[in-house]
């Protein structure tokens, strides 16, 4: 269990994909305007991580090194339209709401660079302990991302009407300059929790 | 302490232009605008004016300690105070300019690593932040002259600038107003009078330099005689004055070429007036010299002086 659980507890925080690593960032800007968005996308792209790292990890020693690129493309991909085929389907609010950035997970960089960087070297337990590590690391900062920039830019969380009614919204938060300004500081903090440590 | 066997690394004579100095000019020029901005606007402007600068002090005093740096004030967040104040609405409510000023001096001067560092300008990052977060109490004006002797702020009654009734209703609003002060708009931004008194004691004190503000108010002039509208208002309205000679001239955040200034100031011209005549804002001083402000290292390197004698060999040399 030990060799499930490094890789699991090490993508949510030490190694956070959004804080640490930097990868992924794209999607967790775009989307990241209300905290439930933040939850449909993670969990969506937790789903094909886990697939594709599963998949990679068990097929790799016989994957040739040259046309491995498209070969991971293409099981991402796979896992992707299952994801963009069930979210029309069950949650079509939610998935107009996430319009291309659902597709666009096929080429989001946390994906493809975890079965690049882990999956294609580690086995199967490891891999997918990094596929969800990775995943709830990603989940976590999209909601609260999306958390902080509901409540300062609409007074809302969950959708849920949370400040007073005399609080007036700072719009910007919910524009793109205040998911980076959001996010510059989540990542301040933890290099701060980083540096104490 | 005995000045002459001062003993330091050199420089070892040292004339009185500090920050602190360059400060206290700003504010001294500042005067005549804010008194002009007070006697249009009322009680109301000055209340807003106390509370920038007041909060202002108080953030940049709060970062130091957060940061454990004994540095003392420079004056730098006193200036940047009532150039927030001067930038906003009489009207806006009294907790604005104390977010405001957490904005320009935590993030936009203080998180880059405090005065010298900030690569735009804060009190105009403040303003953009508050104009783009509350564009309805951000664009609410009144009229002047008339909150004097009232008690309750005026919030019924309100008036567009200059620009907005050019903008909606195509009207100009008269030269004699615009210079005296007698319209409405932001508390510094009314009195041509009084922020050409203020820049020119800065050009007395040759704190500020002609090559930014003059080049930027010519550009707007000339573009508006281009474009079929009239010069003469469009270099006085809205905040190009003060924008131009307080707001562009920052040391910090303009080039240091002499081409590069100029450049500077010709390029805030064209994107202020493009944003007057096509864009959705009204106003688009501060939009201008904020974009300048990013394009400052690239007109440094750009412009950087050939030394004399200097030639530059081909690339078969």
């Amino acid at each position: 269990m030990k060799r499930f659980f490094r890789p699991f507890i090490n993508g949510i925080l030490r190694e956070n994909p959004i804080l640490v690593l930097m990868i992924g960032l794209c999607p967790a800007l775009a989307v990241s305007s209300a905290a439930i968005n933040g939850i449909y996308m993670g969990l969506a792209a937790t789903f094909v991580l886990v697939g594709s790292n599963f998949i990679i990890s068990i097929i790799r020693k016989f994957v040739p090194n040259q046309i491995r690129i498209p070969i991971f493309i293409t099981i991402i991909a796979t896992f992707v339209t299952i994801v963009d085929m069930v979210m029309h389907a069950y949650a079509p609010d939610m998935y107009n709401i996430l319009g291309i950035f659902i597709p666009l997970i096929v080429v989001n960089c946390i994906i493809l660079g975890r079965a690049e960087a882990f999956a294609y070297h580690n086995s199967v337990i490891d891999s997918i302990g990094d596929g969800i590590g990775m995943g709830l690391g990603f989940t976590l900062i999209l909601v609260v991302l999306g958390g902080i920039r509901e409540l300062l830019g609409n007074g809302t969380l969950f959708g849920f009407q949370v400040m007073p009614v005399s609080f007036k919204p700072v719009l910007l938060m919910i524009l793109p300059p205040g998911a980076f300004l959001t996010i510059g500081f989540l990542q301040a903090l933890q290099r701060y929790r980083g540096g104490k440590s | 302490m005995n000045e002459r066997f001062y003993v330091s690394a050199p420089p070892h004579i040292k004339t009185k232009y500090d920050a602190r100095y360059m400060m206290r000019q700003v504010t001294i020029a500042l005067i005549p605008p804010t008194i002009a901005g007070i006697v249009i606007f009322g009680f109301r402007a000055f209340l807003i004016l106390i509370i920038s600068i007041l909060s202002s002090i108080l953030w940049q005093r709060l970062v130091l300690l957060l940061k454990g740096e004994r540095r003392v004030l420079d004056g730098s967040e006193v200036v940047t105070g009532i150039l927030l104040a001067l930038n906003l609405s009489p009207l806006v409510p009294w907790w604005m300019p104390i977010i405001g000023t957490f904005v320009a001096i935590v993030l936009a001067k203080e998180l880059f690593g405090g005065l010298g560092f900030n690569i735009f300008n804060p009190a105009l990052i403040a303003r953009a932040f508050l104009l783009v977060s509350w564009p309805m109490e951000m664009t609410t004006w009144m009229f002047p002259y008339i909150g004097i002797n009232q008690a309750t702020p005026l919030s019924g009654i309100t008036q567009a600038t200059p620009l907005t009734l050019l903008k909606l209703q195509h009207t100009y609003t008269p030269y004699i107003n615009l210079f005296l002060g007698n319209r409405g708009g932001c508390i510094g931004e009314t009195s041509v009078l009084a922020l050409l008194i203020g820049a020119g004691y800065l050009f007395f004190k040759g704190v500020i330099d002609w090559k930014i503000p003059i080049p930027y108010v010519i550009t707007v002039g000339v573009l508006a005689i281009v474009f079929r509208q009239d010069p003469l208002f469009h270099m006085m309205a809205g905040g190009l004055i003060l924008g131009a000679f307080f707001m562009a001239t920052d040391y910090t955040t303009t080039p240091i070429t002499k081409l590069g200034r100029i450049v500077f100031g010709i390029s805030c011209g064209v994107i202020t007036i493009l944003i007057r005549l096509f864009g959705g804002y009204p106003e688009g001083v501060s939009f201008s010299i904020l974009f300048m402000n990013a394009m400052t290292p690239l007109l440094d390197r750009w412009t950087i002086p050939k030394p004399f004698g200097y030639k530059t060999l081909g690339r078969n040399a």
